[in-house]
């Protein structure tokens, strides 16, 4: 699973992912995010209801030896959190873009998007 | 040199290891007892008419019950689990791991001090104001600063004291400064301490010669910045020699420069942070001055600082004045500028105690040759490191003459052998030798930061270098060795992530 | 001189070889000539150890210690008898000499040790998480309100009158720093004055903290009071004075948020005010916001249980800016020492001691009451310390006549409560003997009349 960035979905240069879905999208962390981490072992996303905007942090993550800033990819409000991550907060490690989803948000400026990169842009830019 | 090799576990080691690890609870049986209460001598009142029902406990607390020969067992038996100074070399950059003189045990033990009650009368306590206010001199003497308070009782408390006597210096002036800047190699507890005390911490950068980057901050400084907390040497080990220029950019702006004490072993009595420029000085007793770390303490972290800073000390103030009476030596509380206290009492004494005896054993010669001796044995290390066999995969992170500490970077041994500087650390427990601070500073890639200090033997830095190299031609050979070490230690590599989801910080009773 | 290097000339010469300098002056060469200092420091020359220890005991010979007189002095730290197994366990290097235990498999017997502590902590104080220790008792207390502050983000930070007055102090020298002010809370009849937190609590307020016993030595009605503080959302804190937890409903069982104390009376020495070691334990939900180090437990690869360091990401080296508190070093060694003597006095011992210091206080209390010039001066239940009235008498000369006789009559409340200027706070511990409480209601009697007799224009009934 090395090196992991699927098709389809897009990427912030601060190593999130967003899987738009008509008016709201689910964000989440990228492979290269929680491979330097590390084992996570802390995530409590903000309240439904949040407004986030593109490029500001939303959250924090942890592992033992580690804090991050997580980076809303695009701007709008919280709809809904993975409150499985709660108990289990090393999917974000296992299935970064599956059941480590993160949270939905229901988008404000769906051009946003167009700041966003692909996968093969996204990429490039990690080294 | 062979590591002991993996125990093997039969059985009755299996016994063995399950009663090293019970608590002193599960030790615990009803109705054992090591305090035998003095015999009640005055009349006895039934416990109601003392204290009304609602205020009574009605659960004990469930501390243990055990006699004295097993809390000492217990206790005895726990500190075999530990690695220790006396015991061995620990190159731990930044904690300065020099030997505790055993002098200073006897001297804190001497009842005149340790029976000693902090508002005991002036006149009564002449000896332990005496003490303190000598203290106070020979620091500020060292620090090139005259005002010194004892108050702070560890070095991210002296900083903290600091950075709020810096705020209190601008507020009085009628500025209302938000920023503090601090170089991007600082020990965490800078950062940390900047927001504590309400302000905005400021990143400025290192440049390529592991010193401060003078355009960065010349571009950084404005009127809105309140200080800038600097270490020098720095926490790679380097002096930086733009240290006047940083001081007039700083000061240049009307803001304070703080000096993070830490790695006062280099420099002591061949330049003084006061002569650099800086407004204020923070002490680590606990590094320079031999007060034993303790397992994470206590330590303490006196400041020293320049005239303008004076008016806010806290308080109370070791003061000199030869009253009526005779008595020279005081605690001053009257002083209407100071920031106020931090603490309770003055500080801690006893570890003052043990400070005074060292600066008095060394005098003034036997300062500067720490720091000379410091210098040296970090110099000689970083050359036996530098060897082939070591150096391809452990190289300096700058190469410069350090001073009493350096840093290498583990980034070539991992990729070419495939072990992290984590694992070579984790080796080095099998060779009975604690390992160096590993990943900090941050700036460096799988850092390794060593100071030996000037109490360890030309033969420990031999030794330990070849331990090294050792460890490195075991990881070309076999990376799983190191990967899966150590082996021989009370318990090998544990589950920390484990420990922060689902923290057990207490026993369920 | 003493000096603790080994590096002989031949040891030096080697050194500089390698290092591939000629003189350790060379080693020095970054440091810029307008810098160096150019001439020796301004220090007495080094002394051999024996010198020193001559001149350390001289000093120490010029303080009147607990061992030398009689004391009822408190006020924060108290004279209590450390059992001798303290000793011999603090003096073991393994728990003397060691750093931080950031190398958990060489550090089991330190961090097991923590946890033990923390186990103990949670126990007095009936709240379920505590840390491996912080300074003392007032910076815990100003910790305590730094976590509030956190939590809350509100501006006004309520503490009574009767908390420390060294602890009221930090919070406000703290507060000024991170942006909260500090009010205080009356005490009438020597408590807490219910009707006046009540007036001035608000959502506004970020914590309220009290102490217990309060300074004045009375059992504060924490549980109303709580009540009161916890009807705006406020963060109740609590400082403890650990010994009567035996005797007294703990913290935890009376609504408090966060329990803090000063941990001196846990087999450390007085030791002139430090070092000792602060305790900090909280409700569950405060758990990521605690200072300090803590430790857990786990296990091994080989599924051996072992402890570590953890919930790191709390702390300055790994979150920074960001951190709870910037604490690196805190006071592990006297923290060992309080579990040592916890378990010393064991679940039985400590209920033991605290019924025997409300025997011993009361009648303490009691006795020097029946002395003509001798007022309670507040007559609230007490565990281990109260607070008198002389008045009309010159309380500092009375002090001084007992000093002369060897006993230390306790605390003048004038030094930092103006109200109470005829004041004297008596502080009484397992070490004070029926004996001595007589003698020095004797002595207080006697020295009393003589300042009556002294000054006769001012001598009351």
């Amino acid at each position: 699973m090395a090196g992991d960035y699927p098709e389809g979905l897009l990427y912030h240069p601060e190593h999130d992912w967003a899987r738009i879905d008509g008016d709201t999208a689910t964000f989440g962390v990228t492979w290269y995010a929680q491979d330097s981490l590390g084992e996570v072992v802390f995530f409590d996303p903000p309240p439904v209801g949040t407004q986030v905007r593109q490029g500001d942090s939303y959250a924090e993550v942890e592992s033992v030896k580690a804090v991050s800033d997580v980076i809303a990819p695009l701007s709008g409000e919280i709809v809904e959190v993975n409150e499985a991550l709660g108990d289990a907060p090393e999917q974000i490690n296992n299935d970064p873009y599956g059941t480590g989803w993160m949270v939905k948000v229901r988008l404000s400026d769906p051009s946003e998007r167009d700041a966003l990169l692909d996968a093969d842009g996204y990429t490039a830019q990690l080294d | 040199m062979t590591p002991p090799s993996a125990p093997t576990t039969p059985a009755s080691s299996a016994i063995a290891a399950a009663d090293d690890t019970l608590t002193i609870y599960e030790r615990s049986q009803p109705g054992r007892r090591a305090f035998v209460a003095p015999a009640l001598d005055v009349p006895e009142r039934p416990l109601d008419e003392l204290l009304p029902a609602r205020f009574r406990r009605t659960t004990p607390a469930q501390l243990p019950e055990i006699s004295e020969p097993e809390l000492v067992r217990h206790y005895h038996r726990l500190s075999k689990r530990n690695f220790d100074l006396d015991t061995g070399f620990y190159p731990l950059g930044s904690c300065t791991m020099k030997h505790n003189p055993k002098l200073h045990e006897r001297v804190a033990a001497l009842p005149g001090n340790a029976r000693l009650h902090p508002l005991q009368d002036e006149r009564r306590a002449q000896g332990a104001l005496e003490l303190m206010w000598n203290l106070q001199e020979a620091l500020g003497e060292i620090a090139g600063l005259p005002h010194v308070s004892l108050q702070p009782s560890a070095g991210s408390h002296g900083e903290l004291a600091g950075v709020l006597l810096t705020r209190a210096y601008h507020e009085d002036r009628g500025e209302q400064r938000t920023k503090v800047l601090t170089p991007d190699t600082a020990h965490g507890t800078n950062p940390a301490t900047v927001t504590m005390a309400g302000y905005e911490v400021v990143k400025v950068g290192t440049n390529a010669d592991g010193g401060v980057d003078v355009e960065d901050l010349r571009a950084k400084a404005d009127e809105q910045v309140a200080c800038l907390m600097l270490t020098n040497p720095s926490t790679l080990g380097l002096f930086d020699p733009n240290i006047a220029e940083i001081a007039e950019i700083v000061h240049g702006v009307g803001a304070t420069l703080y000096y993070d004490g830490a790695n006062l072993n280099a420099i002591m009595g061949i330049t003084r942070p006061g002569d650099m420029g800086f407004d204020i000085v923070h002490f680590n007793l606990h590094k320079s001055f031999t007060q034993p770390h303790g397992g994470g303490g206590p330590g303490a972290g006196p400041i020293a600082v320049s005239e303008r800073i004076e008016p806010y000390l806290p308080r109370p103030q070791v003061v000199r004045r030869e009253d009526d009476d005779g008595f020279a030596f005081h605690l001053d509380e009257e002083r209407p500028k100071s920031i106020g206290k931090l603490r309770g009492f003055q500080g801690n004494y006893g570890v003052f105690v043990r400070s005074y005896a060292y600066i008095r054993s060394l005098g003034a010669e036997g300062l500067r040759e720490v720091s000379e001796v410091a210098v040296l044995n970090a110099n000689y290390l970083l050359a036996l490191l530098k060897r082939a066999g070591v150096a391809e995969y452990l190289p300096v992170a700058y190469d410069r003459v350090c001073m009493h500490e350096f840093v290498l970077s583990g980034a070539p041994m991992k990729r070419e052998l495939g072990i992290r500087t984590l694992d070579l650390a984790k080796r080095l427990l099998d060779f009975g030798v604690h390992p160096p601070t590993v990943y900090f500073p941050l700036l460096v890639d799988e850092a390794l930061l060593i100071e030996p200090t000037e109490t360890e033997t030309k033969e420990t830095l031999e030794r330990f270098a070849e331990i090294v190299a050792e460890i490195l031609r075991e990881a070309a050979n076999d990376p799983e060795l190191a990967r899966n070490a150590p082996y021989s230690t009370p318990v090998r590599r544990l589950d920390e992530a484990r420990a922060a989801k689902q923290p057990v910080i207490r026993q369920p009773l | 001189m003493t000096t603790y290097t080994s590096a002989t000339d031949a040891d030096r010469r080697a050194m500089l070889d390698a290092s591939g300098v000629s003189s350790i002056e060379q080693l020095f060469a970054d440091i810029p000539a307008a810098l160096r200092l150019g001439r020796p420091l301004a220090l007495p020359a080094g002394m051999a150890e024996q010198e020193v220890y001559e001149h350390l005991k001289e000093l120490a010979a010029r303080n009147v210690s607990a061992e030398d007189e009689i004391s009822f002095l408190g006020a924060g730290m108290y004279d209590h008898y450390v059992p001798s197994l303290i000793d011999t366990l603090l003096s073991r290097s393994e728990f003397l000499t060691p750093y931080t235990p950031y190398q958990p498999e060489i550090s089991q017997g330190g961090l097991q040790v923590m946890f033990e502590y923390q186990t103990a902590i949670s126990e007095l104080t009936g709240l379920p998480v505590s840390n491996a220790s912080v300074y003392e008792g007032p910076s815990a207390v100003g910790a305590a309100a730094y976590l509030a502050k956190i939590a809350n983000g509100k501006p006004r930070v309520l503490a009574s009158r009767g908390v420390h007055p060294h602890s009221r102090e930090t919070v406000a020298t703290l507060a000024r720093g991170y942006g909260q002010t500090l009010e205080e809370v009356p005490l009438r009849d020597g408590a807490t004055d219910l009707d006046a937190l009540s007036a001035a609590l608000g959502d506004d307020v970020s914590a309220v903290i009290l102490q217990q016993p309060n300074f004045l030595g009375t059992v504060e009605d924490v549980t109303a009071l709580t009540e009161a503080a916890k009807r705006v959302g406020a963060v109740v804190i609590c400082a403890c004075d650990p010994i009567p937890l035996g005797v007294l409903e703990p913290p935890g069982a009376q609504g408090v948020d966060i329990a803090v104390g000063e941990g001196q009376t846990l087999g450390n020495r007085l030791d002139f005010g430090g070092p000792s070691f602060g305790f900090f334990a909280a409700a569950q939900e405060h758990l990521r916001r605690m200072p300090g180090r803590i430790a857990g437990e786990t296990v091994d690869v080989d599924g051996k249980r072992g402890f570590v360091l953890t919930l790191q990401t709390r702390e300055q080296h790994i979150r920074r800016e960001k951190a709870t508190s910037n604490i690196c070093t805190a006071q592990a060694l006297n923290a060992l020492a309080g579990v040592v003597y916890l378990g010393w006095l064991g679940r039985q011992g400590l209920v033991e001691l605290g019924e025997l210091l409300l025997q011993r206080t009361h009648y303490a209390r009691e006795t020097l009451c029946a002395i003509e010039g001798v007022e309670p001066l507040h007559e609230q239940p007490v565990v281990r310390e109260f607070a008198l009235r002389l008045p009309g008498a010159d309380v500092e000369a009375v002090v001084e006549r007992l000093a002369a006789e060897g006993i230390n009559a306790g605390y003048r409340l004038g030094r930092s409560y103006p109200e109470y200027a005829d004041g004297l706070l008596v502080a009484i511990t397992e070490r004070r003997t029926r004996a001595q409480i007589d003698r020095f209601a004797d002595a207080l009697g006697n020295a009393l009349a003589a300042e009556r007799g002294a000054a006769p224009a001012e001598a009351l009934a």
